[in-house]
């Protein structure tokens, strides 16, 4: 290795107080700055931290984000989300091919550029997009590559040097008056400074506001819970993961808003006991990062971030940003927290709950972006305003974000109980034949269901909705889903590991009209084995388009399944193709 | 009535699970007294000689000729059990998978550290032609039952094949089949 690595590593770390629980942010440093981390730079940055390189390797080898071989100097990653490919990624794909030269996974002769694909970006509602180096291009033509890849190659992209292609829109379609609407710094939080902690959290319940992020966990609960655990320090954890393919809601709340969901975790801090708080913010959102820390400085200046908050003697609080690095699994509570102390973002086992046992194994509270920008707005505004909107389990507004085949995507802000007919007029989309509720890992609904509401009592979701046109092939956008899992399971476990790799196989054979009416029994066994089996919630509801459709849609699969009892999954030629170019072997007569 | 017959296949595994099946020990006995073996690498006989009433099969489908004569089994046997870890998922020969098959090759035999004065890529007309990858039984022909395990123990052997010959349910106690 030359001696330059060696000594960018030993800056990085340095300037990270050598601190073994910042390895995201070093690796994130180093690998800006060298463009991989190979196995050399792996033993540099664990010589430097004075641990073993098995650490090192073990976290840089997880998240997408981190190459271990040399790259081009500039990746641009094409998002291939379902919407995306809806909205015509493949053209754009070919286009890039075809001007560089190169397929993706590779890079050009000359260095400069690499092509890969990327899961959702948050921009289904600016589909196709890509990020380039850590800036995000939407609603990209194939008519615009050719100015893309001209201005990475003069080095112009990030001086806004093309003007063809547009950069991220806020698109906030509507707001309602929890979320977007007008908001006075420091009000909350006041007003949380004037009650006793546990009287924040007794507002919170009587508000009756439930988690955001997906599971819809009461809010009062867990601060509660997390207050009494005993541990030397309490933490307040905001989830900006948001990794859920067609989710991209915090992103707006992140453009419009950010003060209120600091706000949040202010109070937040105040009720558990907490004197340091974490933004974990997912890496394809870096773009975001500049914004962010301007509005934390400004509001330390302010005196509502640092000590004594507000002037409330005795109560310091602030934050800080973690860069995640592309991985949806570190949008699971406990894989963020071993994210955020420098791991792989491998889930933790349960029990412990975080508030238990979370950063540090200290209790610790994770809430979603629009958890606590709610939390902020019942300090404001009072309990009773707040559960005076919704339903009766559901109280409260909801950000939806709508994508797919509508005529006006975006987010936007409802009340809680509004129908999915009622959301699919709002948004112009007049053929659905389906809509995914709460994205991949949620369900799939026909038209017979559009009458139902969205609620935890009835269609729960973390806000991803997908609308599916009548002249879609719906089954290929729920294998987009399954290869996303695929790709994004951590492992860890075999029926989630091995078993959406199996789902995938076994669907394809159904897609490719090559099953029987046993293969799909099986892919119903298998879907309910990787469900019932898995260890965290990604791979309890990886098979969930898959089980939704087959409720939901029989006939499409009916129509697929051919009337054969048994049709094999490979063919004798094509498997044997190979062997025979390698050694000039003929193939053999077969005589059965 | 006639016993019933019972052949074996061994694919691309390691015996194992032939072994398992002879280390039921003394029941090896009240077995011959159940069922009788037709073609099976245990009496040496070669080629089917009748309708054949269970097949057990151990290892994967990684050759022509692997597939020629799991084709064969099929077409002989009334029922066809896949048994053990490389039948069921390929096992450890399918360790390869993950690695194009030329480089697979090249490692063997001409590049790898045992290789002496260059060495050859086999090609003989009369040896078998690898597959791409190496395939689980299920994929090439219809199974009817997946007896789990690396090995199966003697006694889920023992349980299953008693339980299918004598027309019992063939559900495996927990034990039997739970290997952490
Ligand atoms: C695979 C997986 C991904 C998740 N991704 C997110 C996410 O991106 N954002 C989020 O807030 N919660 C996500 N969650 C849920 C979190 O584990 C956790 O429940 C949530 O952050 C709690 O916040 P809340 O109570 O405010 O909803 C995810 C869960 C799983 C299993
Ligand atoms: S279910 Fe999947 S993501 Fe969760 S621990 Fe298991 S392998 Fe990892």
């Amino acid at each position: 290795m030359s001696d330059d690595y060696r000594k960018v590593v030993q800056e990085i770390v340095a300037k990270f107080g050598k601190d073994r629980k910042r390895l995201m942010d070093i690796a994130r440093a180093v690998h800006a700055k060298t463009g991989h981390i190979s196995e050399e730079i792996v033993g540099a940055i664990a010589d430097a931290l004075g641990c073993h390189r098995v650490e090192v390797r073990d976290m840089t080898s997880f998240y997408a984000f981190f190459s271990r071989e040399p790259k081009g100097a500039t990746t641009i990653r094409l998002c291939n989300a379902v919407v995306e490919r809806m909205k015509g990624m493949d053209a754009v794909a070919n286009a890039f091919e075809e001007t560089l030269g190169i397929r993706f996974g590779e890079t050009t002769p000359d260095g400069l550029i690499s092509l890969e694909y990327t899961p959702c970006i948050g921009m289904s509602d600016q589909a196709p997009a890509a990020l380039v180096n850590g800036k995000v291009l939407t609603n990209i033509r194939p008519e615009d590559v050719k100015s893309i890849v001209d201005a990475v190659r003069s080095g112009k992209l990030h001086d806004g040097g093309i003007v063809s292609v547009k950069s991220v829109e806020s698109n906030l379609q509507q707001a309602g008056p929890v979320i977007f609407a007008p908001f006075e710094r420091g009000a909350g939080i006041r007003k949380a400074l004037s009650m006793s902690p546990e009287d924040v959290i007794n507002e919170m319940n009587k508000a009756r506001v439930r988690g955001r992020g997906g599971a819809g966990f009461p809010l009062a609960m867990k601060w509660s819970f997390c207050r009494k655990a005993e541990g030397e320090a309490h933490y307040v954890v905001c989830n900006g993961d948001e990794g859920e393919p067609g989710t991209f809601k915090d992103r707006v709340i992140l453009t419009e808003c950010p003060d209120l969901m600091f706000e949040g975790m202010t109070i937040a801090g105040y009720a558990v006991g907490a004197k340091q708080g974490f933004f974990y913010l997912r890496g394809e959102y870096e773009y975001l990062l500049p914004y962010l820390e301007q509005v934390l400085a400004k509001r330390r200046r302010m005196g509502l971030l640092g000590e004594n908050v507000c002037g409330a003697e005795g109560f310091d609080f602030d934050i800080r940003i973690q860069m995640g690095a592309g991985a949806y699994i570190c949008g699971e509570e406990s894989a963020l927290i071993e994210s955020l102390e420098g791991k792989r973002g491998a889930p933790r086992d349960r029990p412990p709950f975080p508030v238990q046992k979370g950063y540090l194994d200290r209790p610790t509270s994770v809430n979603n972006v629009e958890t606590l920008c709610c939390a902020a707005r019942i300090m404001e505004h009072g309990a009773e305003w707040f559960s005076s909107m919704g339903t009766k389990d559901s109280t409260g507004t909801k950000l939806l974000s709508i994508s797919g085949d509508c005529q006006a995507p975006g987010v936007y802000e409802v009340e809680y109980g509004i129908t999915v007919e009622k959301v699919l007029e709002m948004v112009g989309a007049t053929d659905a034949q389906a809509v995914q509720i709460g994205g991949p890992s949620g369900q799939c609904i026909a038209p017979k269901d559009f009458g139902r509401s969205i609620c935890f009592e009835d269609l729960p979701t973390g806000g991803s909705t997908i609308i599916f046109g009548k002249d879609r092939d719906l089954l290929a956008c729920m294998e987009s889903f399954l290869e996303f899992f695929v790709e994004e399971s951590c492992g860890w476990c075999a029926p989630c590991r091995a078993g959406t790799t199996f789902l995938k196989m076994q669907f394809e054979k159904l897609l490719q009209g090559r099953g029987t009416r046993e293969d799909l029994k099986k892919l119903e066994e298998t879907a309910n084995t990787v469900k019932f089996m898995s260890r965290c919630g990604l791979g309890q509801t990886a098979p969930n388009p898959v089980l939704t459709t087959l409720r939901n849609f029989p006939a499409l699969y009916e129509a697929r399944i051919q009337p054969d009892d048994f049709i094999p999954a490979f063919d004798l030629k094509e498997a044997l193709k190979e062997a025979c170019s390698i050694t000039g072997q003929k193939p053999h007569d077969v005589e059965v | 009535m006639a016993k019933p017959l019972v052949a074996t296949a061994p694919f691309t595994g390691c015996f194992g699970c032939h072994m398992s099946l002879l280390d039921i020990d003394e029941r090896i006995l009240d077995l011959v007294e159940l069922v009788e073996f037709d073609k099976s690498p245990i009496n040496d006989i070669k080629t089917f000689t009748r309708p054949v009433d269970v097949g057990l099969l151990e290892g994967g489908i990684s050759n022509d000729e692997n597939y020629e004569q799991l084709k064969l089994f099929r077409k002989h046997c009334k029922i066809l059990i896949s048994v053990g870890q490389c039948a069921i998922t390929g096992g450890v020969p399918a360790c390869r998978n993950t690695v194009p098959l030329k480089e697979c090759l090249e490692e063997a035999y001409l590049n790898g550290p045992t290789v002496v004065d260059g060495g050859v890529l086999p090609n003989d007309p009369d040896i078998p032609i690898l597959l791409d990858k190496v395939y689980p039984c299920h994929e090439v022909v219809k199974i009817d039952y997946f007896l789990p395990g690396c090995p199966p123990s003697a006694d889920t052997l023992w349980a299953a094949l008693t339980a299918l010959l004598t027309g019992k349910d063939v559900g495996l106690p927990y034990e039997l089949i739970k290997y952490d």
